[in-house]
């Protein structure tokens, strides 16, 4: 199952960050820091799937934004490094060509479309159309 | 007061902020203007408010007080305020704040509300963070949407009964029955996924379901069939292939329902080679199912044609300019290494060109399997190519490499000098890096092998003349010197060439004493080249060069050269010694404290000792030194009689010294009177005292003993174990 996800920047900022088991707060800024600094430390020729502590990172770079998932070392690390594109899809298909920024201002968004893809730790829904459906929905409703 | 602020503003206000400070007074000005608002009960903008508290916890501040204003919005009827209440229901909120539990009911009229996205909104938290309370009062309602016709809701209530299934595990059974037709879905598979999920979370928790699941076997194989065989599916295609996830998720659920029965794994042999076949292997997409595939093969019971075709396509995997494609590859051939061995040997030399690459998870890997396919055929090379991977990899691997190394020389080794070289070459390259218990293996290893005595001396030395840094090389070298240094002074060996005997006597001793001096050695090392010279002093003829520098360290700062070079001279060991055919008493794991190597030295002290009981030092700590001998009474075999020594090197008197000891029930403890109570400092002088010991079941001797003292002033009191008797005191 999946443990987090992860949306940092190249300068540490967070940008995105959802938690699929119990982590305290406190705790949350000095693990987002470590994963980030693992993650940076990384060179062109290393894969992506990195063993931190007792479980993996799979992670993949856009532009100036690393997207980082935490995995339990049951799941398929190949299978999550695609489920962070197709994510990456689909923001991209909302926001048509979709940017850092997009994902700052529109936080809440965002967060509605990843709970369509991943609930409790596990893929919900991978469909483009299906996913986005209640997001339209929303702001149809929020426009009128 | 003025409307707050959106959330884009507040966004934008503090990406001005050029520093922390000044970051954290504008969330805390927003923070305050915030609580102000929520005191007004204002409905218009709650929604607005909640959703900047959420940003603000993101950044990492405390957000606690939106929390109840989250319950608020669930409560309300419009969908805008809903969606940010659970969302920040779903962030800020967990089992262990009592206020979830007002949510109870609110997600409990959402279940049925008329709207699916407010459904699917509230079985989303509720699959999120639902405590073990709410899923328990709430499972009906979840069971009910598990059965109805819409898709959107099935797929989520699929995976909200997960959470419920885990939280309440007792509730399983009362899924089952919506279970049933999960799998049977006409649709291309919306709700599969979910459906997948669910059915191989209950069977990972249940032996029971995982036999009634069983069934579903040929059904799972129809739609994964269905799935390669059927066209272009625009809605579900990632580059060319249908629905990836829903492979990867069948194929795993698969792997649980094959794994020990022969029927099912029967049942989906062709599909597995199918797919194992058919899918196209040139985007990341196909290697992620093919990778799942190889993990089902291995798991289930397949028959063998098919294990050689996973094991081959991980070795494909193996060849891939893709990086995280071979990673994957060597962690699953690691895995399966075991079981199938000759097929992974086959693949070998990929594997050993994995050490070369710069990733460092992928060297790990290819290390361990590198020392899993060693054996007796293919020792040489495999052994040159780990000798180069010592030389050149990162220190955290060195220690692993090296001990793998000698594992493997030892089981494997085709001759005693081929051991004894790589041994070396092992100890020249990572000397620093080789673990402390090597150490006496390698003496116990060198012994051994008699006819190499003198080339390994010989080796050793002139690796001594190179470097003396590396610890466990001039420990074992030092030691080697010590006893063969006869066989390199008199050049008996025939490769190396002839030296000249005095001249090279006095060259060793030089070394040695070099050893001594030197900042680079540890006590550890120290010692072993003490005992070294000692034991020269019977093979080499300078005796009184040696005797010289036995009484300078009689006086060293160092407690242990100290005590061993006083012991040495003050029995005149050196001709007692002579007599000798000394074997080291290094048999199982000597301990790894420095006193280790006073130990097999006090060893050697044993064969001289009247009764052929070796003494021991039994404590010694703070200068406090106390070491026991051993007679034997002879009226009666079963009674030890043990003589304690109590010295101190430190630069003050020990006084009211007292001794006390206790033994296990099975034993009889009598003990006499004390020499005198004062230990007298600098070693001047030693506090004896007799202990008898009855053991007449003759159990292995145990000791607890208490030391109680003043020392300059202060009271002393420590409390010891005494384990290391030797065997022969109470056999």
């Amino acid at each position: 199952m999946i443990k987090f996800l992860l949306m940092v920047n190249k300068q540490g900022q967070t940008r995105l960050s959802r938690y699929y088991e119990q982590v305290e707060l406190g705790k949350r800024a000095s693990l987002e820091a470590d994963v980030v600094r693992g993650c940076l430390a990384r060179r062109k020729e290393e894969c992506s799937f990195v063993e931190f502590k007792d479980y993996k990172l799979v992670y993949r770079q856009y532009a100036a934004l690393f997207i980082v998932v935490g995995i339990t070392e049951n799941e398929n690390e190949l299978s999550i490094y695609e489920l962070v594109h197709n994510f990456v899809e689909v923001l991209d298909k909302y926001f048509s060509r979709v940017s850092e920024l997009d994902i700052m201002f529109n936080l809440d968004k965002v967060h509605i479309i990843l709970d369509e893809m991943i609930l409790n730790g596990h893929i919900v829904e991978t469909n483009k159309t299906r996913i986005l459906a209640p997001l339209l929905a929303l702001d149809k409703m929020a426009e009128s | 007061m003025p409307a707050p602020i959106r959330l884009r503003e507040l966004i934008r206000t503090i990406r001005t902020a050029r520093t922390q400070a000044e970051e954290r007074e504008m969330i805390q000005k927003e923070c305050a203007a915030i609580r102000s608002s929520f005191r007004e009960e204002d409905n218009t903008y709650r929604c607005r408010n909640v959703a900047k508290l959420l940003y603000m916890h993101m950044l990492g501040y405390p957000a606690h007080f939106g929390q109840l204003e989250c319950l608020k919005l669930i409560a309300s009827q419009k969908f805008t305020d809903k969606r940010i209440g659970y969302l920040g229901a779903m962030l800020l909120l967990d089992e262990r704040q009592d206020v979830h539990l007002l949510m109870t009911n609110c997600i409990k009229n959402d279940l049925n509300h008329s709207t699916q996205y407010v459904q699917g909104l509230s079985l989303c938290t509720l699959g999120c963070m639902g405590s073990s309370e709410m899923c328990r009062d709430l499972a009906g309602e979840v069971e009910k949407l598990l059965k109805t016709s819409n898709s959107y809701l099935r797929k989520k209530a699929a995976l909200c009964a997960v959470h419920v299934i885990r939280k309440v595990p007792e509730l399983m059974e009362m899924f089952l029955p919506a279970t049933k037709n999960l799998l049977s879905e006409k649709n291309h598979g919306e709700i599969l996924h979910t459906s997948v999920v669910l059915l191989t979370e209950m069977c990972e928790r249940s032996p029971d379901m995982l036999s009634h699941f069983r069934k579903l076997v040929p059904q799972l194989v129809r739609i994964l069939k269905n799935l390669i065989m059927s066209g272009y599916s625009p809605e579900h295609d990632v580059s060319g292939i249908s629905d990836p996830f829903l492979q990867v998720r069948i194929l795993r659920l698969l792997r649980i329902l094959g794994k020990g029965d022969d029927d099912s794994s029967e049942a989906m042999n062709d599909i597995l080679a199918q797919v194992a076949t058919n899918t196209e292997t040139s985007k990341n997409v196909g290697n992620a199912i093919l990778y799942e595939t190889v993990l089902t093969i291995m798991d289930i019971k397949s028959e063998s044609g098919l294990r050689v075709l996973a094991i081959n396509i991980l070795g494909r995997f193996l060849l891939n300019n893709d990086k995280n494609i071979r990673y994957v590859a060597l962690t699953s051939l690691l895995k399966t290494v075991q079981t199938d061995h000759n097929a992974v040997q086959r693949h070998r030399s990929t594997i050993v060109d994995c050490l070369k690459d710069l990733d460092v998870s992928i060297k790990r890997r290819a290390m361990e399997l590198s020392f899993a396919l060693v054996n007796g055929n293919n020792i040489r090379g495999m052994m040159k190519e780990l000798l180069y991977f010592l030389d050149s990899c990162d220190p955290d691997f060195k220690a692993d490499c090296a001990s793998g190394i000698f594992l493997a020389a030892e089981k494997y080794a085709p001759s005693k000098r081929w051991h004894i070289d790589t041994v070396m070459r092992v100890l020249t390259t990572a000397g620093s890096y080789v673990r402390d218990d090597s150490v006496p293996n390698l003496i116990q290893l060198i012994t051994n092998s008699v006819e190499m005595h003198a080339y390994t001396v010989q080796r050793l030395y002139k690796a001594l003349l190179d470097d003396i840094s590396q610890q466990p090389l001039v420990q074992v070298a030092s030691w080697c010197i010590g006893e063969y240094g006869d066989l390199l002074v008199s050049g008996q060996c025939e490769e190396e060439e002839p030296i000249q005997v005095d001249a090279l006597e006095d060259e060793v001793l030089d070394v040695l004493e070099g050893l001594l001096v030197s900042n680079l050695s540890t006590p550890v090392t120290r010692a072993y080249s003490l005992t070294a010279i000692m034991k020269l002093s019977t093979r080499f003829s300078s005796v009184n060069r040696i005797k010289k520098v036995v009484s300078i360290y009689g006086s060293s700062i160092d407690v242990e050269l100290q005590q061993r070079a006083v012991e040495y001279n003050a029995n005149d060991l050196l001709d007692l010694l002579g007599g000798n055919d000394v074997v080291p008493v290094i048999q199982t794991t000597v301990p790894t404290k420095p006193a280790s190597a006073g130990g097999e030295l006090l060893d050697l002290l044993g064969d001289l000792s009247l009764t052929g009981i070796p003494p021991m030092t039994a404590y010694n700590k703070n200068g406090l030194k106390i070491e026991f001998t051993f007679e034997r009474s002879n009226p009666s075999p079963n009674i030890a009689v043990i003589t304690i020594h109590a010295t101190n090197s430190t630069e003050a008197d020990m006084t009211e010294f007292v001794f006390q000891a206790a033994v296990p029930k099975t034993f009889q403890l009598q003990l006499l009177s004390p020499s005198s109570n004062v230990v007298p400092a600098l070693n001047q002088g030693s506090v004896t005292q007799v202990i008898r010991v009855l053991n007449p079941q003759k159990q292995q001797l145990r000791m607890r003993i208490k030391l109680t003292y003043t020392h300059k002033g202060s009271p002393v009191q420590d409390l010891a174990e005494v384990n290391n008797f030797p065997p022969q005191s109470w056999q």
